[in-house]
């Protein structure tokens, strides 16, 4: 986003309420079906004035779709719902060739109206930086997708706190992006996201097989001794993890169909860990490999000391949701 | 080795913000705000949200 853009995003909130009406009129001229215009409708009157909109994911357009949203709750406890786009030419006139057959699938985006108050820039840039009002965010943000997910339904997630202004800016934005969405959908359906992290775990107790030649040794050269048997167990932990590593991540690329490597985790976050993590990947598997995946990579790295292995997930596909930026 | 069940524990926050904070579709232009436009200096935040671009170099040099 350029300085242009916030400026003129910024100039363009000031005439709101003018929006909220040209909205209105819009969602009034949309051949909707019949249920969704009405959620819609009523939505809009009761609560553009003092909101905004948080969206959390696109998806396919279908029942189960709407069905699945029905009673979920959002970041600020607020109901969510699908707000459809992709329906007609960008201009809002129809295409003279178009017909059902030639259309392609209808999208929709997740959302929810929260308080304009509670996600405008500033509040944003508070809360990002309080790791409470991150945690819960990002604990919230993730089960509406999940609870997505969890019926097996196709989503791509959004990144947190991916906030408009209003309704049409996000029919507009992702509009603009369809061309990205569609091919992305279909590769992740009826994949998941598995995480595997790769942690050098020394063994402090049992791998020191030395302790009865030390005995005759004097307490400072003893002390040395085993500084050095540790600081031995160390980096043979570290070089078995990192072997390790590429071998899971050779054996990993043969059951997934995508791999991201994410940075390894450090820091007071990463909280009670077995030893430093060498590495933290994301795979993309097919559903029905999802055992087969971790029981393979959980076995292969089986009795090997110095190395700890965990696999997460299922996730949704939030590391392989991210098409390439169209070049403005 | 050892092996902690899946199902035993909560999603790890760490885990959801290397995903949150890095993944998921990325939208410019029009947002309220950017993540990127925060700091995130706090309790090393830094480092769970290090840049995608280099995370996606990262993928793109290791073999699968």
């Amino acid at each position: 986003m350029t300085d242009t853009d916030i400026k003129t995003a910024i100039d363009a909130d000031i005439d709101l309420d003018a929006e909220i009406n040209a909205e209105i009129d819009n969602d009034a001229k949309s051949d909707l079906d019949a249920e969704m215009s009405n959620d819609v409708k009523t939505d809009v009157d009761q609560t553009a004035k003092t909101d905004i909109v948080y969206a959390y994911a696109v998806l396919r357009r279908t029942p189960e779709a709407a069905r699945a949203v029905a009673n979920l709750r959002g970041v600020a406890g607020e109901p969510i719902r699908l707000l459809e786009f992709g329906d007609d030419a960008p201009d809002g006139t129809p295409d003279p060739d178009d017909t059902p057959e030639r259309r392609p699938p209808a999208l929709a985006a997740v959302v929810g109206p929260v308080p304009a108050a509670d996600f405008d820039e500033a509040s944003l840039k508070a809360g990002l930086e309080d790791l409470g009002w991150l945690e819960a965010t990002a604990r919230a943000h993730h089960a509406v997708v999940a609870a997505l997910t969890g019926r097996g339904i196709a989503v791509l997630p959004l990144r947190l706190v991916t906030v408009y202004r209003d309704e049409d800016r996000v029919r507009q934005t992702l509009e603009a992006r369809r061309d990205d969405f569609l091919p992305l959908l279909d590769r992740v359906t009826g994949h998941v996201e598995l995480g595997v992290k790769i942690y050098a775990a020394p063994d402090t107790e049992s791998s020191d097989p030395e302790p009865t030649k030390a005995k005759g040794l004097g307490v400072g050269r003893a002390y040395l001794a085993g500084r050095r048997r540790r600081k031995r167990s160390t980096e043979d932990a570290w070089q078995a993890a990192t072997d390790t590593a590429a071998r899971l991540r050779e054996l990993a690329g043969t059951l997934a169909v995508d791999h991201v490597a994410f940075h390894p985790q450090r820091g007071e976050l990463a909280g009670s860990v077995p030893g430093p993590n060498v590495s933290n990947d994301a795979y993309l598997v097919p559903e029905d490999r999802v055992e087969d995946f971790r029981t393979r990579v959980l076995a292969a790295a089986e009795g090997l000391p110095g190395v700890h292995v965990e696999v997460t997930g299922p996730w949704a596909p939030y590391s392989f949701s991210l098409p390439a930026e169209p070049v403005s | 080795m050892t092996v902690v069940p899946v199902a035993d524990r909560p999603v790890a926050l760490i885990d959801l913000l290397d995903r949150l904070l890095q993944g998921g579709v990325v939208i410019t232009g029009d947002l309220v705000l950017s993540i990127a436009d925060v700091d995130l200096v706090r309790i090393d935040l830094r480092a769970v949200i290090a840049p995608v671009a280099a995370a996606a170099v990262d993928a793109a040099t290791q073999p699968l």
